[in-house]
Formats: structure tokens, C-alpha cells, sequence
């Protein structure tokens, strides 16, 4: 190929490819930030933006650490197990650098606690270096500053619901008495109803018997509608077709009423046969508008084979159907799974993973770390649905709206 | 109309029909008509709305819950504010949605960018409101910012943004919020219909020496007309009923509220007016509902 013509067509496709990047990155970067911040400690969740794990600032007083601390402590800290710089309990006890001078001039073991090399005699020329020193502790330690260690403790606040001023795992390690009123530090604690672990089994039990609640009434129904005879049925098809847009907003009440007087209230039967109502219009409208297009002849020879209407229907609309049933299962599984106002409203008592995430949002703001596990805990089943199973995602929505 | 392929008993299709009708019948057809009802009575559901009036106010009888849907200040706030997401928020993301159909296209990697675009629609409205709580945050005091685009206006040398609780800002914040979840939806649907297109007639009017644009405008729009408005159509349903992101990230504070989220305040505490809410809700998407009927019908005679 010309070589020239190749440069021509890659300036040309440019500014399409440029166009196209940049809103690419427009579209990925929220999310990613609370991504890469839902593994950032709480502190530098709540004093520095998520970017700067990707360009740290230069630490001070690494040069100071190492040749006054590091022998003893080790390079990371650590090294000392009942004087642990990496520990932020123990690193802010400390915050100006005269207490940390104060502390030094303590001996240890009988010696005094810096002996080689020791500090300049000049008190200001100490406290320059201890500063620096204190800084570089408070890096180390994840106090402040870099922000640099990533970790899963977001995760485990979420999960377990942990709503104290340190981390779960770090209060567990330290068995604060605290804690242990209400957690176990034991596997159970998964199951905390203020968690996301047990909003995301609450989610699992809502979700999965609807979406077969769903799938189920609306293919027998949408059979009739495609190939059985019966007075209204353009008529009652067309009043499908409206109900499609009934706001839930218009039930709520009435529903509500109905399930406190008779006990229903809170329960998921409540949730399954509310959630089965909405979706079933739209359903029903996907699946007939599937069967329906079958071809005619396959119907036909069945019959001729001695088939009736029952048989036709389960040994062959239910396996031929199969790409619409996927279609619509995936929609509704997001659909049910992402809801808010029904969960909120028709089962409070087991709050599901988006009901959970608004009851870990402090109006103070105090709790920001632990909501970024707490939303990315919920994204995990829908983003898994949605990249293995994104092309029946896509049909599922493109037979409703396009023809809809 | 399709004649019966086989022998079929008479009710037969009534069994097939029933689980569903009946489902729908309780769980929308017959608390829609009670809602209507309820809009009508007074916060305790037991007297008529009437009751509610205060003398030497304005009242309008049966219909004062009504009154307060149309005029309170709380609720033309909220009205003007859905009208504002119609204007600027529906066709922002229609035309986004266009757009990236129309750029991922002409590119290798169609099929990541789509997905990258698409993804927000897989998560829930409560999700994304803590991931844009996170660009949209403001630090008052000295320190850094730690939200995304207060770091960039302040990096450049600006004043950072409080921009939940700015008004008029805080609405255009939150529809980009909105945009940014639903041009995915837009551009899924208006890309099907653009691979739909007979390839000859893009191609017969670029022989005829139209540009990329001349082809775009006169034949591409006018082609795929029909699935713009059934993208129009359904994001005015979904901004008339726009609640979850309001309600997690303002909670219809500093000017922000909108109908649903003003229904939903009102549920426990006023029922008959958070119901008249909801009636002038579905009235509000009644134009809709009626063109989609329409359309289906027009559609049955082509079977």
C-alpha cells in the first residue's frame, strides 16, 4: 500500500479516534477513582484525592529514618514487634516532633534509646531532624501523607459493617473490648445485618426467585398471546403495552396497606410478588413478541405428530426460546438487583445491598472509605452479569424498546 | 389477527393467562385505581381531602391535595426542576448517545468503547451516586481536594465548587449524573438501528458526492427517525419518574427536589398529597402512553 494514502487515512480517522478516547475517559474515570479509593486507607481517603497513589509526593525524611531508625526498627518499620513504626496507634501517639524527642530521651533497657550515632546536642537542629523523622513515620505508618499502602480494609468495614473510628481487622487484631460487644472477629460477623454481607444474601434471596417468578408466568402468558385464540386478545395485549409505564410510585401505598393488614409486610414473598408485578408487562410483551415470531410450520407438524398446546409449549417454545428467556432473565436480574425504592420500602427489615449502602452513609461524611467497599461489594454481581452475559443484556433491552 | 393452529380447548387460554393477569390485576391495575382514590382524602386516608382546608385559605375542596401538587412552592420547584431535566438532560443524552453510536462505528475497538459507555447502566442509581459524590466533592477548609473536578478548578487556579448545594449548579451536576447513566442506553438502541441501515443507501449518497455530514444530516437522521423518538419517548419516562440519584445525593435539598423524590417524602407522613403526586405523575406520561399504544397498534396491522 501507498505509504503515503496510510498517513493520510490515519490523520483523517484522527480526530474520530481522539473524539471517541477522550469520552472514553470521561465515561471510566468516576468510576475508576472510587475504585482505586475504595483500597485506600481511611485517612488518605479523607485527605487526599485518589490520583495521587498514582504520582506520590517525594516523602521526607526518608534520608533522617534510615540512619537513625532503621537498624534497629528496620527499613519498613517493623522490625521491632512491641515498637512497631508501621502501627498507626503506636505512630500517633506522636504528633509534634518534641514529644518525639521527649520519648527519646527515655532509655531503653537501661541504655539510652539512640546511641549510634546520636543526636546533634543543638535542640533545634534535633527537632529539625526529628520532624522530618516523624513525617516519614507517619508515611509509613498509612497516618498521613502518601496514602500509599492499598488494602482491603475498606472492604471488611463494608462487609461486616463496622462503623467505629479505626478498621475492623485493625481492632480486631488488637482485640479491642469495644468491638467485641458487637463482633465476633470470626467468620459470623459476615453475617452482621448492618453489613453488606448479609444486604448481599438479602439481595441473592429478593432477586433470583423473582427473576424465576418472572421468566415463568410471562412465557405461559406470552404463548397465549402469540399463538391461542381467545376474545380481547389484541385488546388486552394493547393494555400491556400501557401498563408498561404504571410508575411504581402509583402502588406503593395501596400494596403496603394491603400486605400490613394481612401480615406481609416485610416479608419476601411481599417483595418477590411485587417485583413479579412490574415485571411482568414488559415481559410478557419481550417473550410474545419472540414466540410469536417462531415459524408457523414447526407448530404445525407438531400437531400433525399428535401434539397438543401443552406439548407444543414445553418441548418446543420453551427450549427454542431459550436466547429470549436469557435476554429477559439477565434484565430482570438487574433490574431487580439494582432497585432502591421497592427494597426500602417493601423490606426494610432485611435491607438489600443498595438499602445497606444509604444506611452506611453518615451525614456527618465521617464514613466515606467504608461506602466506596461498600458501592464496588454491590457492583460485583451486576458487572460480572453484565460483561459475561452483556450481548442478551443488550437484546433483552433492544426488544422492548425498539419495537416497543 | 392469527388463526388458532390447533384444536384448543375453550379455556385454554385462560389458564395460560391467568397467574399473569391476576398478578397484574393486584399488583398494578388495582392499586393504581386506589390511588386515585387515596388522592382524593385527607393525610389520614379517611375523610375527604376537603377536610385538610384551613379557613381564610385558598381551598379547593375534594381536589386540595391537588392544590398542593400544582402551587406549593415545594412542589412548582419541583415541577420546574423535572421541566429543566426534559429540556437540557433529555436531548443532552440522546445526542450523546448519538454521537458515540456514530463514532464507535468508524473504530476497531467498537466493542470496548460500547461497553465502557454502556457500563453505568449496569449499576444501580444509588451506586453511581457514590461514585459521583466522589468527583463532586469539596474541601471548605484549607486542605486539598479530594474530589476529582474541585482539584482540576483549583489546580488551574479557580474557586472551588460546593457543587451539591449551589444552586442553579447543583441541578446541572446532577444531570450529568444522569447523563452519564443513561447515554449508554441510547447509544445500545441507536446503534442497532444505524448497523440496520441498507448499506447502499449511505453508499448511493456518497456516490451522488455527499460529505460525511451532508450524509449524516439528510439521510442518516431522517432513516433512523423512528428510534430517536422511541429513545425521546422512553428517557421522558425515565426522567418524569428521576428519583434515586436526587434522592442519595442531594436528597432534594438546595433547590434540587424533583416529583418523585417529593412523592416519596410525603408517603408516610401526607398520603393524600405524596398520592396526588403520583397521580399528576402518570397523568404527565399519559401523552407517552398513548403514543405507544398507537404505535403498537400500527405495528399489529404490519404483522
Amino acid at each position: 500500500m501507498n505509504p503515503l494514502r496510510t498517513l493520510n487515512r490515519i490523520f483523517r480517522s484522527l480526530p474520530v479516534n481522539l473524539a471517541l478516547v477522550l469520552m472514553c475517559i470521561m465515561w471510566i474515570v468516576p468510576t475508576f477513582g472510587l475504585f482505586v479509593s475504595s483500597f485506600r486507607d481511611k485517612e488518605a481517603v479523607r485527605t487526599t484525592g485518589w490520583w495521587t497513589v498514582f504520582a506520590p509526593q517525594p516523602v521526607a525524611g526518608g534520608e533522617q529514618y534510615t540512619t537513625y531508625c532503621a537498624s534497629c526498627h528496620g527499613p519498613g518499620g517493623n522490625a521491632l514487634p512491641q515498637a512497631n513504626l508501621s502501627d498507626p496507634a503506636i505512630v500517633n501517639k506522636y504528633t509534634r516532633d518534641y514529644q518525639l524527642l521527649a520519648m527519646l530521651k527515655n532509655p531503653i533497657n537501661g541504655e539510652p534509646h539512640l546511641k549510634d550515632p546520636v543526636l546533634p546536642t543543638d535542640a533545634n537542629q534535633s527537632l529539625a531532624i526529628l520532624g522530618n523523622v516523624l513525617t516519614y513515620m507517619q508515611g509509613l505508618s498509612g497516618v498521613s501523607g502518601g496514602g500509599l499502602k492499598l488494602s482491603l480494609s475498606n472492604y471488611a468495614d463494608a462487609l461486616v459493617g463496622y462503623k467505629g473510628t479505626n478498621t475492623y481487622l485493625g481492632d480486631c487484631a488488637k482485640k479491642d473490648p469495644a468491638l467485641l460487644t458487637r463482633f465476633r472477629c470470626t467468620a459470623a460477623d459476615l453475617l452482621n445485618p448492618e453489613g453488606m454481607g448479609a444486604a448481599f444474601l438479602n439481595s441473592v434471596l429478593v432477586t433470583v426467585p423473582t427473576t424465576f417468578l418472572v421468566i415463568a408466568i410471562a412465557a405461559f402468558a406470552a404463548y397465549a398471546f402469540a399463538w391461542l385464540d381467545f376474545k380481547g386478545r389484541t385488546w388486552i395485549f394493547a393494555l400491556l403495552v400501557g401498563l408498561q409505564i404504571v410508575p411504581l410510585q402509583m402502588t406503593l401505598v395501596p400494596i403496603s396497606r394491603i400486605y400490613s393488614s394481612i401480615g406481609m409486610q416485610s416479608t419476601f414473598l411481599g417483595i418477590w410478588l411485587f417485583h413479579t408485578g412490574f415485571g411482568l408487562p414488559y415481559a410478557i410483551y419481550l417473550l410474545r413478541n419472540f414466540i410469536g415470531s417462531l415459524p408457523r410450520e414447526i407448530f404445525e407438524s407438531a400437531y400433525l405428530d399428535g401434539a397438543n398446546h401443552w406439548k407444543a409449549f414445553v418441548k418446543l417454545v420453551i427450549p427454542l426460546s431459550t436466547p429470549a428467556i436469557a435476554s429477559l432473565g439477565i434484565y430482570q436480574f438487574l433490574w431487580v438487583w439494582n432497585d432502591f425504592l421497592v427494597a426500602k420500602i417493601f423490606l426494610p427489615s432485611n435491607p438489600v445491598v443498595t438499602v445497606q449502602i444509604t444506611n452506611l452513609i453518615d451525614p456527618r461524611g465521617a464514613n466515606w472509605h467504608i461506602l466506596t467497599g461498600a458501592a464496588f461489594l454491590s457492583f460485583l454481581i451486576p458487572m460480572f452479569v453484565f460483561f459475561a452475559f452483556q450481548r442478551y443484556f443488550v437484546r433483552g433491552m433492544l426488544a422492548g424498546s425498539v419495537k416497543g | 389477527m392469527m388463526p388458532a393452529i390447533m384444536k384448543q380447548g375453550k379455556w385454554t387460554p385462560w389458564l395460560y393467562l391467568l397467574p399473569a393477569l391476576l398478578i397484574m390485576a393486584l399488583f398494578i391495575a388495582y392499586p393504581t385505581l386506589n390511588t386515585i382514590a387515596l388522592s382524593f382524602m385527607d393525610r389520614t386516608s379517611t375523610q375527604s381531602a376537603a377536610a385538610d382546608c384551613v379557613a381564610g385559605q385558598p381551598c379547593w375542596g375534594v381536589f386540595e391535595n391537588y392544590r398542593y401538587a400544582l402551587t406549593n412552592p415545594e412542589m412548582t420547584q419541583a415541577l420546574g426542576n423535572n421541566a429543566l431535566w426534559l429540556i437540557l438532560m433529555v436531548p443532552g443524552t440522546v445526542a450523546a448517545g448519538l454521537l458515540f453510536a456514530v463514532l464507535a462505528e468508524r473504530v476497531r475497538y467498537e466493542k470496548i468503547a460500547k461497553s465502557i459507555i454502556f457500563m453505568p447502566m449496569a449499576i444501580s442509581f444509588i451506586g453511581a451516586g457514590v461514585i459521583w459524590q466522589f468527583m463532586y466533592k469539596v474541601e471548605t477548609g484549607g486542605g486539598q481536594q479530594t474530589g476529582l473536578l474541585n482539584a482540576i478548578i483549583t489546580g488551574l487556579g479557580g474557586q472551588p465548587i460546593a457543587w451539591m448545594s449551589t444552586y442553579p449548579v447543583n441541578n446541572f451536576a446532577l444531570m450529568v449524573v444522569g447523563v452519564w447513566l443513561w447515554a449508554g442506553f441510547c447509544m445500545t438502541i441507536l446503534s442497532a438501528a444505524i448497523k440496520g441501515l441498507p448499506s447502499e443507501v449511505i453508499e448511493a449518497a456518497q456516490v451522488d458526492g455527499a460529505n460525511a455530514w451532508q450524509t449524516f444530516w439528510q439521510v442518516m437522521i431522517p432513516l433512523i427517525m423512528p428510534t430517536v423518538v422511541v429513545v425521546f419517548t422512553t428517557m421522558i419516562i425515565n426522567i418524569l419518574k428521576i428519583f434515586d440519584i436526587v434522592f442519595v445525593m442531594t436528597g432534594g435539598n438546595y433547590g434540587t427536589e424533583v416529583i418523585a423524590n417529593r412523592m416519596f417524602k410525603l408517603i408516610v407522613t401526607d398520603t393524600g398529597r405524596s398520592m396526588a403526586i403520583a397521580v399528576l405523575l402518570i397523568t404527565l406520561m399519559t401523552p407517552i402512553l398513548i403514543i405507544n399504544i398507537r404505535r403498537f397498534n400500527k405495528q399489529e396491522e404490519l404483522r
